[in-house]
């Protein structure tokens, strides 16, 4: 499902690698990016780039600026300072045919009143120039079977399933997905994901927003990271914030009378509430060996062995949580 | 010399539909066919909502039977024409506003706060194009209802319009609902949830109602309530459909000043809802 397309850029910046030069112009291309209301600079010089076919997932806590980037990008808010270009315009002085190529789902909206999904995405195919038929777009997003039921009878995931479509139909170049599952359940999180997977199948560049890190490892080709209105990291879900970089966990539940650690283990052993060990280890294979060969002399197992990287949840909370208070 | 017309729409049609280079500023359907094919949709959104029903189509008729049920065959009104004669005018001015600014000011709050109206910002249609097709709606809704008061009226209680009337009447109520569009527009900018939208207009029009000439003939009020109503538009529709109707009228039955203070109102809206118009919902995330 992770693909990198490109090659995993280890520097905390969200541009490509210098050998881009060559590839086409960015679909979003943003540089120093600042936005200040009043005292407060919600947004403080953000760089970033999204590439062609691109899925892109923008993380960050709420009030992180997350949103006021997005819709800067949207054409919806106007920007302090910075140099801003979606799909080669700048969005704050695009017109029609820029939307025309734009597809937007909001956080928050509901159907609209009276109409039924089909009438839905006729209403809104009228407003494109060359809108993908309904009966398609209903497809994609797996909604054919409630084409007839009013779009306010729809469920949770039905009617973000229905806002997907209605940035759909007008068959845009670029899709801004904003926080697409919150408040789902499991299965409808697993529908939704299979419909932006779908996206990448037709060659759309999606901007993704969200706060569930599983949703952007599974999707995303790319990661950045917004904390108090700066990008703290950037990369591939596998590189991000030098999470294939940071030490493996090796946790296990010695036996009652196992005797102490061998010695090379004892500097990584951090003892858990219930008993068992973990190891921090910058060498899991070699570690792991060590420990096998401790425990089978003495003529026991670990069946409960466990060696993990960290997780995407585990680099983003690291990256979110730091104390950023102490910054000018 | 048919086929060939037919050939050339034909090629036409397809030159439009691939035109995207040649045009890159322009919708993909000429004006007036998008803000009819938008009126189109809001209309059905409009007839299959209970309460828009209720409220701008049967209210005015519920209000007729009482008010003619209550006051029969008595002489009211400056012009002493009998109730029913009265009433019809009067209720189709309180039909025009249920129609163009009651329920356009719910539904434009609610569609703002759903994040409706900001969805169809994000497409390329442009903003006026939805002002207008749900403006264009509410008229025609008004002109509708008030047909049917005018049909009632004339079938249930034999209140006929005098014939050289039938032009102002027809170009008051357009008129008439043309302006409170504007005004409701300007209101919906003051109201902050979808929630307070239904009970603002009501505190709004039912006082007005009240002194304007809708419920009760305006000459049964003090003088200083009557100047009251005058610095409002609701009475001066009432007053230009009750001229209209009036029998003894000669003439075109058009009252001027009437029409102009609902021009100088519907000014006022213009400039606050020009100002003041939100597409986001107002309690927006930051």
């Amino acid at each position: 499902m992770i693909t990198t397309p490109e090659t995993p850029s280890k520097e905390p910046v969200a541009a490509p690698p210098p050998d881009a030069a060559a590839a086409p112009e960015p679909v979003i291309a943003v540089r120093g990016l600042r936005k200040r209301y009043g005292d407060l600079e919600a947004v403080r010089g953000v760089d970033l780039e999204v590439h062609r076919g691109e899925i892109f997932a923008f993380l960050g806590p709420n009030g992180a600026g997350k949103t006021t980037v997005v819709e800067i990008l949207e054409g919806f808010r106007e920007r302090t300072a910075g140099a801003v270009t979606v799909l080669g315009t700048d969005p704050a002085h695009a017109g029609g045919a820029w939307r025309d190529r734009v597809g937007v789902v909001l956080q928050e909206s509901s159907a609209e009143p009276g109409l039924t999904v089909r009438e839905c995405l006729e209403l809104y195919a009228g407003y494109y120039r060359a809108p993908r038929p309904i009966a398609e777009t209903l497809a994609l997003v797996g909604l054919t079977a409630k084409a007839d039921t009013p779009g306010e009878g729809l469920s949770g995931g039905q009617r973000r399933r229905l806002d997907v479509a209605l940035a759909l139909v007008g068959d845009p170049e670029l899709i801004f997905l904003d926080e697409p599952t919150t408040g789902f359940d499991p299965s409808a999180r697993r529908a939704a994901w299979d419909v932006v997977a779908g996206l990448r199948s037709l060659g759309k560049t999606v901007f993704l927003t969200t706060h569930y890190m599983d949703e952007a490892e599974r999707l995303a080709d790319r990661i950045a990271v917004i904390v108090d209105g700066e990008i703290v990291a950037a990369g591939t879900p596998a590189t991000l914030g030098g999470r294939d970089r940071m030490d493996a966990r090796i946790r296990f539940s010695p036996p009652a009378g196992a005797g102490p650690l061998p010695a090379p283990l004892q500097p990584l052993a951090e003892p858990g509430a219930d008993g068992s060990v973990t190891l921090r280890s910058e060498s899991p294979l070699a570690h792991v060996g060590v420990l096998a060969g401790w425990a089978l002399g003495r003529g026991f197992d670990l069946p409960d062995l466990d060696v993990r990287r960290p997780t995407l949840e585990d680099v983003y909370l690291s990256l979110t949580t730091t104390d950023r208070k102490d910054r000018p | 010399m048919i086929l060939l017309l037919l050939r050339l729409i034909r090629a036409l049609g397809s030159r439009r539909s691939t035109a995207r280079p040649e045009d890159p500023d322009g919708p993909g359907r000429g004006p007036i066919a998008l803000v009819a094919h938008q009126a189109r949709y809001d209309l059905l959104g409009i007839l299959r909502d209970r309460q828009a029903r209720f409220f701008t189509m049967v209210l005015p008729l519920i209000f007729l039977v009482i008010f003619v049920g209550i006051f029969g065959n008595d002489r009211v009104g400056p012009e002493h024409v009998k109730a029913s004669t009265y009433y019809v005018p009067g209720l189709t001015a309180m039909a025009v506003i249920a129609g163009s600014f009651v329920n356009l000011v719910i539904s434009i709050t609610a569609q703002r706060e759903a994040g409706v109206l900001k969805r169809r910002r994000a497409t390329p249609v442009p903003a006026w194009v939805i002002i207008a097709g749900r403006a264009v709606t509410a008229i025609a809704v008004s002109v509708a209802v008030s047909a049917i008061l005018l049909a009632v009226g004339r079938v249930a209680y034999g209140v006929h319009m005098p014939t050289s009337t039938i032009p102002a009447v027809a170009v008051t109520i357009v008129a008439g609902s043309a302006a409170f569009c504007v005004l409701a527009y300007a209101l919906s900018t003051a109201i902050g949830s979808a929630d307070s939208a239904q009970p603002t207009t009501q505190a709004v029009m039912l006082p007005l109602y009240f002194i304007s000439g809708v419920f009760i003939p305006n000459p049964n009020l003090p003088g200083w309530l009557q100047d009251v109503a005058r610095v409002f538009p609701v009475q001066h529709l009432a007053a230009a459909l009750h001229h209209a109707y009036d029998p003894s009228v000669r003439g075109a039955g058009l009252v001027w000043s009437d029409l102009g203070m609902l021009a100088a109102w519907a000014a006022v809206g213009l400039l606050v809802a020009l100002r003041r118009f939100a597409w986001a919902p107002a309690a927006a995330p930051a």
